[in-house]
């Protein structure tokens, strides 16, 4: 917990005194906080994978294939190549929440630079970034996703750069609207006019204002990107086999699910769990923000 | 009004026009030639000059682009590499299932988003908020492709009540309104309404605890108005948006069907975007997402017409 004190004078661009109490609010949410743990737990399955994961992700053995949870020396049971299941849940981590994390980070750069340009310059500029981010904006986003890795064709990389493109734009608009709002307020003005140059103004005057709601609104984008990067995967673009990834998994168990219907669902289990996390502990940021959805 | 509704349409033309220089530019994103996919490796030379003419790969760009609208506005979006078969034909019946799907998924979404939404914002921090919350947070956190698997699990594959795949004995084409069709859709639709009943609930709650801590309700109860002459100023109130949200979440659902239909092979536009993808049948997938983005777009103009019909504080900017 913060042992800030409210002494702190809040000062242009970011107070610590603000972030501390959003910190405090936040320690105080008991929901929000067992969100984190889970996430933390998930992170950390995902960085010791090799130290804790009982066998090997890749290697399998037809005989015992689809073995049910419980199965000796298999507490999740086995997948439909004879792969440890706890094995492949552990490893899968890595790959399912690098694929989800990583887009909404890239786009919450690139978007927040857009937005912030468009906001604070205005005029033609404005006109014509968010003219081009409107017309992203007009695809539904899991068409979007889809419509460029398909083009694109499967692969990791395919894949982070399809979901990067698809969270640019709301990222953006939001980031125009705070940026819009926050030109107009009096402080700046003052600065403008006592000469500051715009990248001061920006970089003093306007980040530290609209950075804040920037994020918690791209916190809250990671459960929906967590669910469309597995997503692809399962319709078979994003991670290719063999490698344990949520979403992959669950789509080579599909046909299982008439064997070993309860290890087939397993990963869409662990895809469940992370973005309900990711969903809680945004929620949770934005009221100890004090804003509005 | 008509000058609003003219304006709002005038600006949709260049979102239009962006929207299809996008799926335009989709097959030529893709790697290698888009007839990489139909022709043998072994392929002579002036074998693959030849189709490259037919298909008009060989002229610049902008030409194609050109050709390629002037097509598609005649209502001819090419022919499928995989199939051969025109690609206008294909979407037509895939849309129609689609489309039937996604309807049934929202109103059930919005009914029973409504009522969660409407009880969690009304009883506001009680316990039915909560577990009312708790719910729409599932359906927003749910990938929804796993939710349906576990739901043919429990329905088909446990308790066999229920089909796990398909549209119908005949598949779609035979589709009727009886009782041997109609228990395909179930499963499906039930899954798909998860999405829009969470953000659909989300939505309700935020309206119906703003429209309550307003002074005129408090006045209103101040002057003795019951609950349920209350509960007539929240609808009136929060039907503008509440609705709003449900016709653009048609829309996602429509585009986004394309996860749902791959677990229950629904026989619509998403299962047709997966052949394409999975064919790499790439005139296929650049129509059906043009079909599929275009009616997005004009559901977003009929929604911003319809709310701002409903709803004279919605500013007509």
């Amino acid at each position: 917990m913060s042992t800030a004190s409210f002494e702190t004078i809040a000062t242009a661009g970011t107070s610590p005194g603000y972030w501390s109490g959003v910190l405090r609010r936040l320690g105080r949410d008991p929901v929000a906080m067992f969100a984190l743990l889970v996430i933390l737990a998930m992170v950390l399955m995902a960085v010791f994978a090799p130290l804790i994961a009982p066998a090997d992700p890749y290697r399998g053995q037809m005989l015992r294939r689809l073995r049910p949870i419980g199965t000796p020396g298999f507490p999740l049971g086995t997948d439909e190549l004879g792969r440890d299941m706890l094995t492949r849940l552990i490893y899968g981590a890595r790959l399912s929440l690098l694929m989800g994390v990583t887009p909404v980070f890239i786009a919450f750069f690139i978007g927040s630079a857009i937005g912030i340009t468009a906001g604070y310059l205005g005029g033609k500029v404005n006109t014509v970034l968010m003219r081009t981010v409107d017309v992203f904006f007009a695809f539904p986003s899991v068409l979007l996703a889809i419509a460029l890795s398909g083009a694109l064709g499967a692969g990791i990389f395919n894949g982070l750069l399809s979901l990067t493109i698809v969270f640019i734009p709301p990222i953006a608009r939001i980031a125009e609207s705070v940026t819009t709002a926050v030109r107009k307020i009096e402080y700046v003005e003052a600065a403008r006019a006592s000469g500051a140059s715009a990248l001061t103004i920006v970089r003093v005057h306007v980040l530290g204002n609209v950075i804040g709601p920037i994020f918690v609104y791209a916190t809250g984008l990671i459960s929906v990107s967590l669910i469309l990067a597995s997503g692809l995967s399962f319709l078979g673009l994003g991670v290719k086999p063999p490698e344990p990834e949520w979403g992959l998994m669950l789509n080579t168990l599909r046909n299982a699910i008439y064997v070993q219907p309860w290890v087939a669902a397993l990963p869409g289990a662990m895809i469940f769990i992370t973005s309900i996390s990711f969903n809680l502990l945004s929620d949770g940021l934005r009221s100890a923000m004090d804003l509005k959805s | 009004m008509l000058v609003y509704v003219l304006k709002r349409l005038f600006y949709t033309l260049p979102v239009a026009f962006g929207v299809s220089v996008v799926c335009f530019l989709l097959v030529h994103i893709a790697p290698g030639d888009p007839l990489t996919s139909v022709l043998p490796p072994d392929a002579s030379a002036q074998l693959q000059a030849e189709m490259r003419k037919i298909y008009g790969f060989d002229r610049p760009l902008i030409v194609q682009y050109g050709l390629w609208v002037l097509k598609t506005l005649q209502g001819d979006l090419g022919v499928s590499i995989a199939t051969g078969r025109p690609v206008a034909g294909e979407l037509r019946l895939a849309l129609g299932n689609t489309l039937m799907l996604a309807v049934l998924a929202t109103l059930i979404g919005f009914v029973l988003g409504c009522l969660f939404g409407f009880v969690a914002g009304y009883f506001r921090d009680s316990w039915l908020d909560k577990l009312a919350s708790f719910v729409s947070i599932i359906g927003v956190s749910v990938p929804h492709y796993w939710l349906g698997m576990v739901l043919v699990i429990i329905f088909s594959v446990q308790l066999n009540w229920l089909p796990a795949t398909g549209a119908g004995p005949g598949g779609s084409a035979d589709w009727a309104w009886d009782w041997v069709h109609v228990r395909h859709l179930i499963l499906p639709a039930v899954t798909m309404s998860v999405i829009p009943m969470g953000i659909v609930a989300r939505t309700v709650r935020a309206l119906v605890a703003d429209i309550l801590s307003q002074e005129f309700i408090t006045g209103q109860r101040a002057k003795g108005l019951l609950d349920v002459g209350v509960f007539r100023h929240v609808v009136k109130n929060a039907a503008p948006t509440a609705l709003a949200v449900m016709g653009l979440q048609l829309g996602y659902l429509l585009g986004g069907s394309i996860l749902i239909e791959t677990v229950f092979s629904w026989p619509g536009t998403g299962f047709l975007l997966g052949q394409a993808i999975f064919q790499r049948d790439l005139p296929l997938l650049q129509g059906t997402i043009l079909v599929l983005a275009m009616f997005f777009v004009a559901l977003n103009l009929l929604v911003d017409v319809v709310q701002t019909m409903l709803d004279p504080r919605v500013q007509r900017a």
